[in-house]
């Protein structure tokens, strides 16, 4: 079917980079047809996760006041899994609950819906339910979209399709991912009275709390989040497929796992299952940023592998909306040369860097080799555990000093060398 | 040939949750167009594909159907009217008929009107045949095949265990069942398109109603309304030959009633 229209911009899926590159595309006045796929924006997003929000005031000044956010995070724990114990760390800051915050916990479904209709309100013309298959090329240059038997053309189409990001490889711009570079991710949301998420987790006043979870994995390398909603409470996992494979363990499994140990399932007790996701995500680091741009061509968020994992914290959302955002001011600079080639685009790799996300990634640069090594998952959290067990268990035995307990429990399972190697790499990976 | 199909923007059935004391929870409940006036839609775009002619889709509904509309615009429609219900859906069937029976008096001429055989949500499958009734013209039920040829429509009806072919002139009233069809997903093109067709929105005083008088006629009240959560039965049959397995499956859907001989 011929085109009857051109806009200026396709944008390729309603998420958060694609909602905010449409958002600030449209309020400029650029024509922008923004496609999803799902039934609505986010209908394919579901659950929830944490959304740090410097990145994202800068983009939508004081979003919290408008969007849907379900808890200002203000108890952020890491915890240690042994087999029948668990070691925490806890920072309690009040000073995060207040503006700009530090990040809010979010329903994907509500908070996706929400930044679509911001980019609908700018003029964006948002088409759901419709899927995009291939890219429109021309002598290696991107000049639109096919979807079905339709094709739409533009002057530059932007991809935000999430981690599968089929149409960056259909563009060029990277090849097949490597297995150690692809984790699967999966979440529960597990329905709660808020009065019981307040009182469980002694938070109040529309303040949550987040646990970071180590160990506990069969070998897996990969770690845990659990998180408070209103209403609710995220709990999930991410695992690497490779691992997962070679040691023939399925990830819903580890979940299962999760929810009988002492530590999660009193958090969780009485809860019910309302909604369960699994999704692909792509830990590789920087290394695994694929081209971001080429002729008529720009990838955002995750499905420009935009991810940073630095064990402490999961950051995918914020810089989604960033680069969404830098993608679009690329894109508002190329307008002005009416020039939307390649090297006309390439702004979108400075304004990444000014919006600090491709330097994040470079600082972390080391992390996912970190998670390589299996000690971190297997031996750390199990010794750490069954360390303190031992420090804070009074027996009628004669009383060991600390360093003696450490260095029996290790026995067998790490070296005083690894330990030190292990802890060399955190200082530089961190 | 001039048709007009009726849609409601119902609730969507799979999203309600029912509370412990069996409740249906229906605030915040997302709509959706009910299923089998998609199959009426259809019907309508396949009529008009053979033979030419204009669909009109009519909606009394709340202010949220426009969503809806769109969709049954970029399914094919070429004009779409929205009645909007000032009570929030809490008027009968009776109120309904009245104020689409108005909008489609105020549209004017029709050959054929299309509906569904009942709504997803309410099921009373009320509305098409006090709406011919209404009219005044003739009404063909559960049509599972629908033809037109010249001033008449022959349409096979499902009985459940017999089909009747009934033919009736137009204008004349037919409600479909599932089976006569399936709904199309609207392309790209056809949804974009659809932003620019014509969408009337009329308020009940501009078709000489009023919120008043369909209160009047709407005498049936909802007295009570119970979900009940069906539990999962939790029986495994495994670690057995699959004739054995079979059997034992069968043996136990029988003493369930779920197979019925
Ligand atoms: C289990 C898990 C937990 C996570 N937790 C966190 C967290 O707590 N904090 C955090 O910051 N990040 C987290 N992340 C990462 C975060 O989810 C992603 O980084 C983020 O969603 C990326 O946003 P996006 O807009 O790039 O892509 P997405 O959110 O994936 O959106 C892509 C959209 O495009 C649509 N789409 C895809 N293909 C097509 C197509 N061909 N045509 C039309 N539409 C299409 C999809 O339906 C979807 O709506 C988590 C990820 C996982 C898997």
């Amino acid at each position: 079917m011929a085109a009857e229209e051109k806009f200026d911009v396709i944008v390729v899926g309603a998420g958060l980079a694609g909602s905010t590159a449409a958002y600030v595309l449209a309020k400029e006045g650029l024509q922008v047809l923004l496609i999803e796929r799902g039934r609505q924006a986010g209908a394919k997003n579901m659950t929830g996760g944490i959304i740090y929000s410097r990145v994202v005031h800068e983009v939508f000044p004081n979003f919290w006041e408008e969007a849907p956010v379900e808890r200002a995070i203000t108890s952020y724990n890491i915890v240690f899994l042994g087999e029948n114990s668990a070691v925490t760390l806890n920072l309690k800051a009040p000073g995060l609950g207040k503006p700009p915050y530090n990040a809010f916990s979010v329903l994907r479904a509500k908070f996706d819906r929400w930044i679509a209709g911001k980019a609908e309100e700018a003029g964006a013309t948002l088409v759901t339910g419709v899927t995009v298959d291939e890219l429109v090329m021309e002598n290696g240059k991107v000049k639109g979209i096919k979807s079905g038997s339709d094709e739409l053309l533009a002057d530059v189409v932007i991809d935000a399709e999430g981690a599968k990001s089929l149409l960056v490889e259909k563009a060029g711009l990277r090849g097949d991912f490597k297995p150690e570079d692809v984790s699967v991710g999966v979440k529960e949301l597990i329905e709660l009275p808020e009065e019981t998420v307040n009182e469980r987790f002694n938070v109040g006043g529309g303040e949550g709390a987040s646990y970071t979870l180590v160990g506990y994995t069969k070998g897996v390398a990969g770690g845990g989040f659990l998180y408070t909603n209103k209403a609710s409470i995220s709990l999930g996992i991410v695992a690497r497929i490779d691992m997962l494979v070679e040691k023939q363990v399925k990830v819903h499994e580890l979940i299962e796992d999760y929810k009988v140990h002492p530590f999660i399932s009193k958090l969780i007790e009485g809860g019910n299952v309302a909604e369960y996701s699994a999704q692909i995500i792509h830990e590789g680091g920087i290394a695994q940023v694929p081209r971001l741009y080429s002729d008529g061509f720009l990838a955002a968020g995750s499905s420009a592998c935009l991810l940073i994992n630095n064990l402490f914290t999961l950051r995918g959302m914020d810089l989604a909306v960033a680069s969404g955002a830098a993608a679009a001011r690329a894109v508002l600079k190329a307008k002005e040369r009416n020039d939307f080639s390649a090297s006309s685009l390439s702004a979108y790799e400075s304004l990444l860097r000014e919006a600090f996300i491709l330097t994040d990634m470079e600082a972390f640069r080391r992390t996912p080799s970190l998670l390589n090594n299996r000690r971190f998952f297997t031996v750390y959290p199990d010794l750490a555990c069954s360390v303190m067990e031992e420090l804070f268990s009074v027996n009628p035995a004669p009383s060991e000093k600390a360093f003696k307990v450490v260095r029996r429990h290790m026995k067998g399972k790490a070296g005083l060398l690894d330990v030190l190697r292990d802890l060399l790499g955190v200082y530089r990976a961190l | 040939m001039e048709i007009i199909v009726c849609a409601k923007y119902a609730l969507d059935v799979a999203e309600i949750k029912i509370d412990p004391s069996g409740k249906p929870l229906l605030d915040g409940v997302p709509r959706r167009v009910s299923d089998i006036d998609k199959n009426a839609m259809e019907a309508a775009v396949n009529i008009k594909e053979k033979q030419g002619g204009t669909i009109k889709v009519v909606c009394f509904g709340p202010a949220s159907a426009k969503e809806g509309l769109k969709e049954l615009l970029a399914m094919g429609a070429d004009e779409a009217y929205l009645v909007e219900d000032p009570s929030g859906g809490m008027l009968d069937t009776a109120a309904t008929v009245e104020a689409l029976a108005a909008a489609i008096q105020k549209i004017g001429s029709f050959d054929l009107i299309l509906c569904g055989e009942a709504t997803t949500d309410g099921y009373t499958g009320q509305v098409g045949p006090r709406l011919a009734g209404k009219l005044g013209i003739p009404q063909i039920t559960y049509a599972r095949n629908l033809n037109v040829e010249g001033n008449s429509v022959t349409a096979e009806r499902d009985l459940e265990d017999a089909y009747e072919t009934v033919k009736a002139p137009t204008p004349v009233l037919v409600s479909v069942t599932r089976e006569i069809n399936v709904p199309r997903i609207p392309s790209l093109m056809a949804i974009l398109k659809a932003s620019k067709k014509p969408m009337t929105i009329w308020k009940l005083e501009d078709l000489g109603l009023s919120k008043e008088k369909l209160e009047q006629v709407s005498t049936l009240q909802t007295v009570d309304l119970q979900g009940f959560a069906v539990e999962r039965k939790r029986v495994v049959i495994k670690d057995k030959p699959v004739e054995e397995a079979v059997q034992e499956l069968v043996s136990y859907l029988m003493k369930e009633k779920a197979l019925g001989v």
